[in-house]
């Protein structure tokens, strides 16, 4: 016969769906109750499962899968705030209209942004490079010239070296002077897929 | 020095520790309850996270805030009736009741420090210096509360392995 020690033991945890909807309803009630600063999902594309995050202000960070995703989280963490929660619900306009992007359905992206992980030149660099539109391009130059120091193009290559939200804020389109493609924090192979889906020489972006 | 700033996402504390909160929440309230006594500890912890000293201590004070939402909850459902299942099921886990319910029946009959301390010490298998962390006792006190549970537990539920002298005479959890 079992003990009582075994017996007391023996609480199941919950099936995974109803733990999943658990879940879930914690993450809505925390935004509800304005203690969800960070709320994050996992978005499939074609360049590979995206993390995306975003805060009441606006989408705050996406990151390629050459990040990992814990140490993404915890720079959000550190950075912003540590009421963090996986929250899809939080994250279904953006990732319908990402997915509108890479079925080559949406141009632009109609998407309030958080600034909070940039800042200074950093900031009104990526300000210029959003006003690049879908299928054109600039280069390093351009976006400093356009932010207000022309001479500043290796400081525009590091404030797009870290843009903390690609390809919603478009850094891929943004070539050095010779036309060579240039650095990516998703990785150049990254660059030249959302570039060649842009000219419309691929239908969507494929794996590099 | 650790300040917030070395806290981790609020995320790993639920996938670390969410499942034994939700365990220790059915053990004191029942499946029905249980859902309501998890959401309202995780709410509290997450409105109190930035401001935790130690990331390290953050198993025992999450239990803490369990501990007083579960003893909150018990005292409502004893005020009032038992509530009608949503006939669609939302928001309720459908997880069975655990399997003895006779025996847990008995156990939200005992003193609330009993019911407590005997379920962190085998439905989480804390030490009783944790569980006297979660209650704000000492571990001596802890061993005492799960001691007079388990006695009372036996006078229903007959003889086993492990004696209550066994407990008493300092022989720790299994680890």
């Amino acid at each position: 016969m079992m003990t009582i020690e075994r017996r007391l033991a023996d609480i199941a945890a919950p099936p995974a769906p109803d733990w999943a909807r658990l879940r879930a309803g914690l993450a809505e009630r925390a935004h509800a109750e304005g203690l969800l600063d960070v709320a994050y999902a996992s978005v499939d594309s074609p360049l590979g499962v995206l993390v995306v995050a975003a805060t009441p202000a606006g989408v705050v960070r996406l990151a390629f899968d050459n990040e990992p995703g814990d140490a993404v989280l915890a720079e959000l963490a550190a950075r912003l705030s540590p009421r963090v929660l996986e929250a899809p619900a939080r994250l279904d306009t953006v990732r319908r209209e990402l997915d509108e992007y890479f079925d080559g359905r949406r141009t632009n992206f109609d998407l309030a942004l958080d600034w909070a992980l940039t800042g200074g030149f950093r900031r009104k660099v990526l300000d210029a490079t959003a006003r690049i539109p879908f299928g054109r391009t600039g280069t390093y130059r351009s976006v400093a010239t356009a932010a207000g120091s022309p001479n500043a193009a290796r400081a525009a290559g590091t404030a797009l070296a870290t843009n903390p939200i690609p390809i919603i804020v478009p850094c891929h389109r943004v070539l050095r002077s010779d036309g060579t493609i240039g650095e990516y924090r998703g990785g150049s192979g990254r660059k030249g897929a959302l570039l060649r889906h842009e000219s419309g020489r691929d239908a969507a972006p494929r794996e590099w | 020095m650790l300040t917030s700033a070395t806290l981790p996402p609020f995320e790993q504390v639920v996938e670390r520790h969410g499942l034994d909160v939700w365990r220790f929440a059915v053990s004191q309230v029942g499946r029905d309850r249980a859902d309501d006594v998890f959401q309202e500890t995780m709410l509290a912890a997450l409105a109190g996270y930035p401001a935790l000293r130690d990331a390290g201590a953050v198993r025992s004070w999450l239990l803490r805030i369990a501990a007083r939402k579960a003893v909150d909850e018990f005292r409502a459902a004893a005020r009032a009736p038992v509530p009608v299942a949503d006939p669609d099921g939302a928001g309720l886990v459908a997880a069975p009741e655990p399997a003895d319910e006779e025996l847990w029946a008995r156990v939200r009959s005992l003193p609330t420090k009993q019911r407590l301390a005997v379920a962190l010490r085998f439905v989480l298998d804390l030490d009783y210096a944790d569980i006297g962390d979660a209650m704000q006792t000492s571990p001596e006190a802890a061993r005492r509360n799960v001691f007079e549970a388990l006695r009372t537990l036996r006078q229903r539920f007959g003889p086993h392995a492990a004696s209550p002298a066994a407990v008493l005479s300092g022989e720790g959890p299994r680890r």
